[in-house]
């Protein structure tokens, strides 16, 4: 079984008297353990499908199945739910919550799962560890430079222990070498400890990180390949 | 499902990063908090002092005066014909029901001479039973004897406040002072009994009433006396009491069904009653002013608490997509409003109490009651501020859609 399976997705955007189509009939499944790019344009609708994906917005039509469950029929709860334990987030912009420590930030989650405060706190200075913070649990968002920032909301992601994570063009506000840094962790995280990895970027070189690109065109896949 | 110790845990982390905000909120419950308190404190502490006024006037008390004399259309006040005598008094004793005791009493005002001291001061002339009727007591020496009293003996008890100006700090029993021109033996120094209104009710001297009529006062009335006072068994026979009294005054003074009344009967209960009622009206306008600014207070919470919803709205978003359902949202901004408006509440009940000792202090006439009922009183009223303030800004947010609110910049 497919951890996703998407059909049929359609999602039509209104502008005035005119609508356009950001998925426009859009199928795609993705296995437990890939590492899927999903390329294209900006408005090319890969943000949409991300989206969709991360439970975050519906589709105008189309069905959603993650790990088995018909996801489009959920209530508010039940999706909270998923995206608590299921999906991890990485953002372009980060998006920590600013003036809280990277370990509460990370504990976040957990709060929201749960789990009761000591074992929070361990669970995430092991996160922490994984991505080399283990120094700067006390840091705000503001003393980090953006790699830190973008490891401790790798670290959030994680600390739930999803089987799958979402990232949206997580080093589009990155230099290069720290990209690539970046990047490292994700591969990481895809083989060492089997995470399926759905990522988003209009950067080829970023693209070459992943096993599969799917590449995007005006609401439509146009290439759907497996590297070797 | 998340635990209400991490909600009050982020709760308390949101209102730390904006100090300042989160204090000058609170200022507004603070202030309204505090503003309770003194209030009621001011309302109680006037209350309880016209209740003790009441009670030191003597309670279920009439007052039986000659009517005003009508000299030639004009009418010449109250008392200024006298009618009244020492046999009316007697019959009323004998026969009114519903009446626990009567006194007659005649008055005066005479020059008093200790020495080389001075006072003009009321001479009342009483039965002994005014005393009690009027809940006077002797705090030093004694009271008149039967003999003093049937035989004219000139003896006399002084208020605190004549002793005050006559003798200073010199002890006055048995010291001789004049009445006009009659030496008097002071024989008692009656309890202050603290002054109601304009009127000091300890200025005045008593001394038996024959010896009143017939050595002091130079009446054109002989035999007559300025009032009768009575005291009703409760408050139950007061209107028995009265209609007795004025069927009895009436048969005794001949007046005929179309005269006019040659005596006046007035009931203390509805000067009481007024007074009480204007008393209370008193504390309720100060406590409706209070609760305004706990309102507007309130009000403020509301707009700082949109505001900050506004502000979060990322954060809000972000919260949605690591898993926050709405209620945990909901609760989240709820239990920080609920914590402005309690800290702002307990600290207002410190401000409060405080304000209100210092208003005794700059105030010595004041009187200042705190009553714990208003502490608590205030603070439930601040906690429900926060919570019907808060609520309206913490669905509004709970409210919010999760892909909207992570755009939101």
């Amino acid at each position: 079984m497919s951890l996703i399976e998407v059909k049929n997705l359609i999602k039509t955007y209104k502008m005035g008297e005119n609508s356009f189509n950001a998925l426009d009939d859009v199928s795609l499944g993705i296995e437990k353990g890939e590492f899927v790019a999903i390329m294209g344009a900006s408005g090319s609708g890969k943000s949409t499908l991300m989206n969709t994906l991360g439970t975050l917005d519906k589709p105008n039509s189309g069905t959603y199945h993650l790990d088995g469950v018909d996801v489009l029929s959920l209530s508010d709860d039940e999706l909270s739910e998923i995206r608590n334990v299921k999906l991890g987030f990485v953002f372009q912009g980060f998006n920590l919550i600013s003036r809280t420590s990277a370990l509460d930030n990370v504990q976040m989650p957990m709060i929201y799962k749960g789990i009761p405060e000591e074992e929070r706190i361990k669970l995430a200075r092991e996160a922490l560890k994984i991505v080399g913070l283990e120094n700067r649990e006390n840091h705000m968002p503001n003393e980090m430079s953006g790699g830190q920032q973008q490891r401790v909301a790798i670290a959030r992601a994680i600390v739930n222990d999803a089987p799958l994570i979402l990232a949206d063009e997580p080093t589009g506000n990155l230099d290069t070498k720290t990209s690539i840094e970046i990047m490292e962790f994700f591969v990481n995280l895809n083989e060492k400890h089997g995470k399926t990895i759905v990522l988003v970027t209009h950067e080829p070189d970023i693209a070459e990180y992943c096993k599969r690109i799917v590449r995007f065109k005006d609401g439509k896949i146009i290439s759907d390949e497996v590297k070797k | 499902m998340i635990d209400f110790k991490s909600t009050l845990k982020i709760s308390i982390n949101s209102l730390k990063v904006n100090k300042m905000r989160s204090a000058l909120t609170s200022l507004g419950i603070i202030i309204g908090v505090s503003a309770v308190i003194i209030m009621l404190a001011v309302g109680n502490g006037a209350s309880e002092r016209v209740r003790s006024n009441i009670e030191s006037m003597g309670s279920n008390l009439l007052t039986i005066r000659s009517a005003s004399a009508k000299s030639g259309g004009v009418s010449m006040g109250m008392g200024s014909k006298p009618t009244l005598t020492l046999k009316d008094a007697d019959a009323l004793k004998k026969n009114a029901r519903g009446i626990d005791a009567v006194a007659s009493a005649s008055t005066e005002n005479k020059q008093l001479t200790y020495g080389n001291q001075n006072w003009s001061s009321t001479i009342y002339g009483i039965e002994p039973e005014y005393l009690y009727i009027k809940n006077y007591e002797v705090e030093l020496g004694r009271k008149f004897n039967r003999e003093e009293i049937n035989s004219g003996g000139k003896v006399a008890l002084l208020g605190s406040t004549v002793v005050t100006e006559l003798f200073g700090d010199v002890n006055p029993i048995d010291k001789t002072i004049r009445v006009g021109n009659v030496p008097f033996k002071v024989i008692g120094v009656l309890k202050e009994k603290g002054s109601m209104g304009p009127m000091d009710q300890d200025d005045l001297i008593f001394i038996p009433i024959l010896t009143a009529q017939k050595k002091v006062f130079g009446t054109d009335f002989p035999g007559t006396v300025s009032m009768i006072i009575a005291k009703c068994e409760n408050e139950n026979t007061v209107s028995m009491a009265v209609n007795d009294i004025n069927e009895i005054l009436t048969v005794r003074h001949k007046i005929g069904k179309n005269q006019d009344k040659d005596f006046e009967i007035r009931n203390s209960a509805e000067f009481q009653e007024k007074i009480k009622s204007t008393a209370a009206t008193f504390s309720i306008l100060l406590f409706s002013i209070a609760s305004v600014s706990l309102l507007v207070g309130g009000i403020g919470i509301m707009n700082i608490m949109l505001v900050s919803v506004t502000e979060r709205t990322k954060e809000i978003g972000i919260r949605m997509a690591i898993g926050a359902r709405a209620q945990d949202i909901r609760m989240q901004f709820l239990i920080e409003s609920l914590l402005l408006s309690i800290i702002g509440g307990l600290i207002g009940v410190v401000v409060g109490v405080i304000g209100a000792k210092s208003v005794q202090i700059f105030s010595t006439e004041m009187n200042i009651s705190i009553s714990l009922f208003s502490i608590i009183l205030s603070l439930g009223f601040s906690g429900m501020v926060g919570v019907i303030f808060g609520y309206y800004p913490a669905r509004k947010a709970s409210m919010l859609k999760p892909i909207d609110a992570l755009r939101y910049e």
